[in-house]
């Protein structure tokens, strides 16, 4: 018997949208307050597990087709290239560059290339959790 | 590369080539592309024979020059005498071998290969300068000779006499390589001439005794000195070539070679005296007695190689006296060197020589046993006289050279009363009544090996062949060698202004390069002497002995057998083996409680030394900050959560007081100003516990039994000791700060440097940005190894 929740999936489909607005908050401020991309990560990732929990997991991989192994690779991809970046301008590995523009919209923003291996993490973040979760929950 | 590099190389040389000369050219016997070699390398050496009386001869080449390692070839009379020996006895090998192992049965590949491969090795003991080469060659002998004790690997004995013999002499050559790296700490040097030229300052050394014992242990461990001469019996399941090679002539004599050889090093002490003449008098005697009860005829002719390498090993020890009598002239113990090296010579030949007529014996009749044996002498007439020849050289009858020797070694013997150093006034009168016991049985071995095979009746049906005369090719080499018997007997003297005179010169250089000439004896064999005497007492106490053999052979049958070497070797590697089992099994019992056991006790126990040690506790509340209200409460918290994870009954009870203990931690770094560390703890801390949670919910039905964790009080003190120790160091880290942290960059020169704000994320992402990649590294290697260990196992595979 199919048990019909459908105020968790209600409250689900919206309350998802807030998670995933704080962990873009989090992740875009953790270079000034607190947060970050390995925060940013976790709570992104948490987003899925709540979906994964309203939902099943056919419907949910449909709705968002990515292999999350391949999420957490590109994560670590990403962190070691922008570390390489920094080689290609004749910086030691890793060396990191900010700078302020005047943007349209957004007006006076400070750039940095921190925020790209932030990105790093938190996409390997979410990689490995999401998928140390599935592959526990298909076994089971 | 000079000539005599190339002389050594060459066995090895053409080692490489033997497998192909063996399988290509089928027809000829292999064993005659090594005895062309070791002709050649005979009249190599032969032609060295002039220039020696004269110089000593030294080539090098670079090896490792960098740690003093080259490979310096020396050539001085000792060398010269060993190579000729082991060239020459060498050919006469390998002609017998011919004839002995056949080409069709045989794996004359490995034979030859493994033959070549100790003559090179030995050429490269005799010839080397260097200690580290001499030893690398030294090895090489051993490893040799336990291919060709294995020869036959297909019988167990075989393969135990190998094993015995590897184990012993390698175990004398790492005692060995030991006393040569304490003469290198002394000295500075491998080179054995500079060791030489620096041997009267390093007596006093206190490294000086440890070398000397050392160097000893190997010497006599290769020469089958007693206690370690058990190996050479079990070594005669070779084939016989090998034992009239190896273990008579030339491998058994590098034990002598090195006691002779560093005798101008050591011999200037009263150890070296008693230890090389003291084992060598003692081994004399016991293998000598030890081989008449023998029934195998190798097995006689091995005891009887023990007995006489006694016999030299002690005359070195006398001559070693020699270097405490500044003046030559009637220096009685030089007598004992030159006796030394003649009697090495003669042994070589006849001992050689009666080797090669038991494999005949045994190869005609098929077997060894001197109880099945008898009346061969009509049938073989001529093996009987080279036998004839050998034994009644051995036993030191005239007119063959072992009576010259023999002489020689009682006259030394009977010196050596009349030394007045080394205690000798008391003990020496020993030296001439073992040597004159030891003897009189050597007399009695000699004959019976003689009497028993060749004379009585001859036994037919005893016998697996009908016996006849060997080929000729066969009796060839113990011809030449019986020849030598004689010849050497007869005239003496063509050896000794040759050879002896510079091998012995050799052996004591500081004697000799004082301008001096030195004759040797040996034309002094004429008159009535002491020894003399003694010869015909030791020809009529044996015959006596002999005769009466049946009526006393009963006390070698008393002797008990728990007392033999052999049994207490058998019996030394069964213990060491169960031994060692059982010490494994008793801490590697594959429980990981155990081992953790192990692992805290040793922490805690090297801790605790340190902290006793360097007396290193210290506590200050200097600097501390104060406890508030909100610590004291969750300290409580976290105190009481961390009980209840001991004692919970359930584990869910645990599950859940875990992730209270990590919820008051994220507290602790609310209180502590550490948010970031707050939102990865809490979030962090819930994932982990729903992973318990899993873990939990599949715990398996059977055996699921709700109860407390066992109290185990050693586990208890262990876990004390441990949380003990942790903390008093943690005290004491903090009440000893050595300096200022280095947080004040950071607080600067985050805003400016890196234009961001949140600290912790800068040094995370920035600052120490190289951390952090490979963390997450690390958590994607995390995620992929759950994923294969789930998806990809072997045994649901085979399920579907």
């Amino acid at each position: 018997m199919k048990i019909n929740d459908v105020i968790l999936e209600t409250v689900t489909k919206i309350v998802v949208f807030i998670i995933l607005t704080v962990a873009v908050y989090l992740f875009f401020s953790g270079h000034n307050s607190p947060g970050g991309g390995f925060i940013g990560g976790l709570v992104l990732a948490s987003a899925f597990v709540l979906l994964l929990l309203a939902f099943d997991i056919e419907t949910i991989q449909k709705g968002i087709p990515f292999d999350f192994k391949r999420v957490a690779a590109l994560g670590v991809f990403i962190a070691v290239t922008t570390g390489l970046g920094a080689i290609v301008f004749g910086q030691p590995f890793l060396t990191q560059a900010f700078s302020a523009f005047n943007l349209p919209y957004f007006g006076e923003t400070e750039l940095a290339t921190i925020t790209l291996f932030e990105a790093g993490v938190a996409l390997a973040v979410v990689g490995v959790v999401v998928s140390i979760i599935l592959s526990i929950s298909e076994d089971v | 590369m000079s000539l005599l590099h190339i002389a050594i190389f060459a066995p090895l040389l053409l080692a490489i080539f033997i497998p192909f000369l063996f399988k290509r050219l089928r027809l000829i016997h292999t064993g005659w592309f090594v005895f062309g070699l070791s002709i050649i390398l005979f009249i190599y050496f032969l032609q060295l024979l002039p220039d020696i009386r004269d110089y000593e001869i030294q080539e090098t080449i670079d090896w490792i020059p960098s740690l003093g390692i080259n490979f310096t070839v020396y050539v001085d009379g000792l060398s010269l005498l060993f190579t000729l020996l082991i060239t020459g006895i060498g050919s006469l090998v390998a002609l017998y071998s011919i004839y002995y192992l056949s080409k069709e049965k045989e794996d004359l590949g490995s034979f030859y290969v493994y033959l070549l491969m100790f003559m090179g090795a030995m050429l490269g003991v005799v010839l080397s300068d260097n200690l580290i080469v001499l030893y690398t060659f030294w090895e090489l002998t051993s490893f040799s000779s336990f291919l060709l004790i294995g020869y036959w690997y297909h019988k167990e004995r075989s393969r135990y006499g190998a094993q015995k013999s590897m184990l012993i002499t390698v175990f004398g050559g790492l005692a060995m390589l030991g006393g040569f790296l304490l003469l290198y700490l002394m000295t500075g040097s491998f080179s054995i001439r500079d060791i030489v030229s620096m041997a009267s300052e390093i007596t006093a050394d206190p490294f000086f005794t440890p070398a000397l014992v050392l160097v000893l242990l190997g010497a006599f461990t290769k020469s089958a000195q007693f206690p370690f001469h058990i190996w050479l019996p079990d070594a005669m399941e070779a084939p016989t070539p090998v034992s009239a090679y190896l273990h008579s002539a030339t491998m058994v004599k590098a034990g002598i070679y090195l006691v002779a050889r560093l005798s101008p090093i050591f011999a200037v002490q009263g150890t070296w005296f008693w230890l090389v003449a003291g084992f060598g008098i003692f081994t004399l005697a016991w293998a000598s007695f030890n081989a008449v009860k023998q029934t195998d005829l190798k097995a006689i002719l091995a005891y009887s190689t023990v007995s006489q390498l006694g016999l030299i090993m002690s005359l070195l020890g006398v001559g070693a006296a020699a270097l405490h009598y500044s003046f030559l002239d009637d220096n009685l113990y030089m007598a004992a060197t030159f006796a030394a090296v003649f009697h090495l010579i003669n042994h070589a030949t006849f001992k050689g020589s009666l080797f090669m007529v038991v494999g005949i014996v045994d190869h005609e009749t098929g077997t060894r046993d001197i109880r099945k044996l008898g009346g061969l002498m009509q049938i073989m007439p001529i093996t009987f006289t080279i036998a004839l020849i050998g034994t009644f050289s051995m036993a030191g009858l005239p007119p063959f050279n072992g009576f010259l020797s023999k002489e020689m070694f009682l006259a030394a013997m009977v010196n050596v009363m009349s030394l007045d150093i080394f205690n000798m006034d008391t003990w020496g009168v020993l030296f001439p009544v073992i040597a004159w016991i030891g003897s009189v049985f050597t007399f009695v071995y000699s004959m019976l090996l003689l009497f028993k095979t060749f004379t009585g009746d001859f036994k037919p049906e005893k016998l697996e062949k009908k016996p006849h005369e060997a080929p000729f090719g066969m009796l060839l080499p113990p011809i030449i060698l019986g020849a030598l018997v004689v010849v050497f007997g007869f005239f003496p003297n063509i050896l000794s202004a040759s050879i002896i005179e510079p091998a012995a010169k050799a052996i004591a250089p500081a004697l000799i390069d004082a301008g001096q000439e030195y004759n040797s004896h040996i034309s002094f064999w004429h008159g009535f002497t002491p020894e003399l005497y003694m010869t015909i007492g030791i020809i009529i106490f044996g015959a006596f002995l002999y005769v009466s053999l049946p009526k006393w052979e009963k006390i070698y049958r008393r002797f008990p057998e728990k007392l033999s070497l052999n049994y207490f070797y058998d019996q030394s590697l069964i213990r060491a083996e169960s031994g060692s089992r059982g010490l494994t099994n008793s801490y590697m019992n594959g429980s990981i409680r155990t081992y953790m056991i192990y692992i805290l006790i040793s922490f805690v126990g090297i801790l605790a030394f340190s902290i006793i040690r360097k007396d290193a506790f210290s506590f200050t509340t200097e600097g501390l900050a104060p406890i508030g209200l909100y610590e004291v409460v969750l300290g409580i918290i976290i105190f009481g959560a961390s009980i209840t994870i001991l004692v919970a009954k359930s584990r869910l009870t645990s599950i859940i007081a875990l992730g209270a203990v990590g919820y008051t931690v994220a507290l602790f770094f609310v209180l502590f100003r550490a948010p970031d560390l707050v939102l990865t703890q809490l979030v962090i801390e819930t994932i982990s516990v729903a992973l318990f949670l899993l873990a939990f919910y599949h715990l398996p039905k059977i055996n699921r039994k709700e109860e407390r964790i066992g109290f185990k009080l050693t586990n208890a003190l262990v876990a004390a000791g441990v949380g003990v120790i942790v903390t008093i160091i943690a005290f004491s880290a903090l009440s000893n700060r050595l300096f200022e942290s280095i947080s004040q960059y950071y607080v600067e020169n985050t805003a400016e440097k890196a234009g961001g704000f949140n600290m912790v994320n800068v040094i995370l992402v920035d600052f120490r940005g190289f951390d952090t990649m490979f963390e997450i590294a690390v958590l994607g290697i995390a995620a992929l190894g759950i994923y294969g260990m789930i998806k990809l196992r072997l045994s649901r595979r085979e399920d579907q």
